[in-house]
């Protein structure tokens, strides 16, 4: 599904942000991201949805090598994954329910699929009732399951996160949080990066921790075993 | 498609001046190129007006005999450029010059003896009456044991010529110098369109639209914004020549296929400007 084989990753002006990373994320499994800021988290994450190249080793998704991967090819990669920030990154111009039909748009999606299927997510989401708000009219929390509803509606086999809860309070996080975890109960996998310790402590999921670019824990522990299958 | 032109609208509505500038300088582009170019097809035609009627005249020596005079205009007659040739006697040129010049009839009336020489009046065909041709025929008459003078407008005939060229050449680089102008503020427009929807188009990326997909709005922008000021062009380019048509003198507009070549021409100078600038300002997006 993920793999990652002894990749190394260096931007231009800067020291190693990873340093011989291998794991291997199988489906449908949940994952924590753990490490401090700058411990290289977000670069793991940019890795799988091919925004940066590995400098050397080997990131593959889905069957897609992402050294050399052309332009075609990633949008093509980005259409199975489902991205979500910190930061929420909706358009403020646009209600929920057109945040969510973009992503169905801009990838060519037939006009006539693309009213139930956007209900469905945002049913799924629980936001069904605000289709018709616009994100300052949302709560953080809201404006966060609009983004993982965008993010699901493509149908992903993973969901990748990023801080999802870094710019919310303890109630509205661990409500996106639960949202995470019903998603991956109906079998897409999850990674999600966070410095939420008290997240990682309600669930007893798989913890990949990063410590200035290298990995110095993974309770999953089978990677070897992973990479000789 | 319905949402490429909902862009393309929005792109308008958001930036309605500085698309107003684009246009209208794609128009004055086009209107400085189209003016110049009313002038070529205006001296163009002018042009094969006159070359229709230029003639050489051949003056032969007096006392020429009229077999030599008849062969050799059989002679000159076989020269590729040569449509007709015409033989005055002397005393034709005589009789002529009474009938057209009215004024002086007592003069021509009273001569003893016909001052005027006998000649040889030779048209070219059509594609051969520029300078160059008319001053070659010209001289190899000139190689005639007979011949006392050969005239023709040599010198008007290329002034006409040059005239065009300037007009031709004078158009281009104004024209051009426009239309640099056009592509570079047209690349800003579309700089500025990039830069307000960076966020937008790193959504549009993170969900997986292609990079054709998401140039796609800012080329068709650019093409309609270039295709808007081809059309204004022409609309100026014909109010120009109305006027002069009311004012000065009558002159020709552009036929359809001109018009449609400079609207067709603005199209691609927007298109290629809003490629140039879409290509570079994505990746700083």
């Amino acid at each position: 599904m993920i793999k990652f084989n002894k990749v190394f990753m260096a931007y231009p002006k800067g020291s190693l942000a990873l340093k011989d990373a291998s794991f291997h994320i199988k489906k449908s499994e949940f994952i924590f991201l753990t490490g401090h800021s700058g411990a290289g988290k977000s670069t793991v994450l940019r890795l799988i949805y091919a925004e940066h190249q590995p400098t050397s080793g080997e990131v593959r998704v889905s069957g897609y090598h992402t050294t050399g991967i052309s332009s075609r090819e990633t949008s093509k990669l980005r259409r199975r994954l489902g991205i979500v920030f910190q930061d929420f990154r909706l358009l403020v111009d646009r209600t929920t329910e057109e945040n969510v039909a973009f992503a169905l748009e801009v990838t060519g999606t037939r006009r006539g699929v693309i009213g139930p299927k956007v209900m469905r997510v945002l049913t799924q989401v629980g936001l069904a009732g605000k289709a018709r708000s616009y994100p300052g009219q949302l709560s953080g929390g809201e404006q966060q399951r609009v983004a993982i509803a965008r993010a699901l509606v493509n149908d992903p086999f993973v969901l990748i996160a990023d801080e999802p809860t870094g710019n919310l309070d303890q109630r509205a996080a661990r409500g996106v949080f639960q949202l995470l975890q019903d998603i991956n109960t109906n079998g897409t996998a999850v990674v999600l990066a966070t410095h939420n310790l008290d997240l990682v402590r309600r669930a007893n999921y798989r913890n990949i921790e990063l410590q200035d670019g290298e990995i110095v824990f993974d309770s999953g522990n089978d990677t070897r075993e992973d990479m000789d299958e | 498609m319905r949402l490429i032109f909902r862009e393309v609208f929005l792109s308008f509505r958001r930036t309605p001046s500085l698309s107003a500038l684009s246009i209208i300088t794609i128009a004055f582009a086009l209107f400085v190129v189209g003016l110049f170019g009313l002038v070529a097809v205006n001296l163009r035609l002018a042009l094969a007006d006159i070359e229709e009627r230029v003639e050489i005249v051949m003056y032969l020596r007096r006392g020429t005999p009229r077999a030599a005079a008849v062969a050799a205009r059989a002679d000159i007659r076989s020269f590729p450029e040569v449509e007709s040739v015409e033989y005055v006697t002397a005393d034709a040129a005589l009789e002529r010059a009474r009938s057209e010049l009215v004024e002086f009839r007592d003069v021509f009336g009273d001569l003893v003896t016909n001052p005027l020489p006998a000649s040889l009046e030779i048209r070219l065909k059509p594609g051969f009456r520029d300078g160059q041709n008319v001053a070659l025929v010209a001289q190899r008459l000139t190689g005639f044991r007979f011949t006392d003078d050969v005239r023709f407008g040599r010198e008007w005939i290329a002034k006409l010529d040059r005239l065009r060229d300037i007009t031709a050449a004078i158009g281009l680089f104004v024209g051009a110098a426009f239309a640099l102008a056009s592509v570079i503020i047209i690349g800003t427009t579309i700089r500025m369109a990039v830069i307000q929807r960076a966020s937008e188009i790193a959504i549009m990326r993170l969900v997986g639209a292609t990079d054709g997909f998401i140039r796609r709005p800012f080329l068709l922008e650019g093409a309609i914004k270039g295709a808007l000021g081809g059309l204004a062009a022409v609309a100026l380019n014909f109010a120009a020549h109305q006027a002069v048509n009311r004012t000065l003198i009558e002159t020709s507009f552009f036929s359809d296929a001109q018009a449609g070549l400079i609207v067709l021409f603005g199209t691609l100078l927007g298109l290629l400007a809003s490629a140039l600038s879409v290509r570079k300002h994505l990746r700083q997006v």
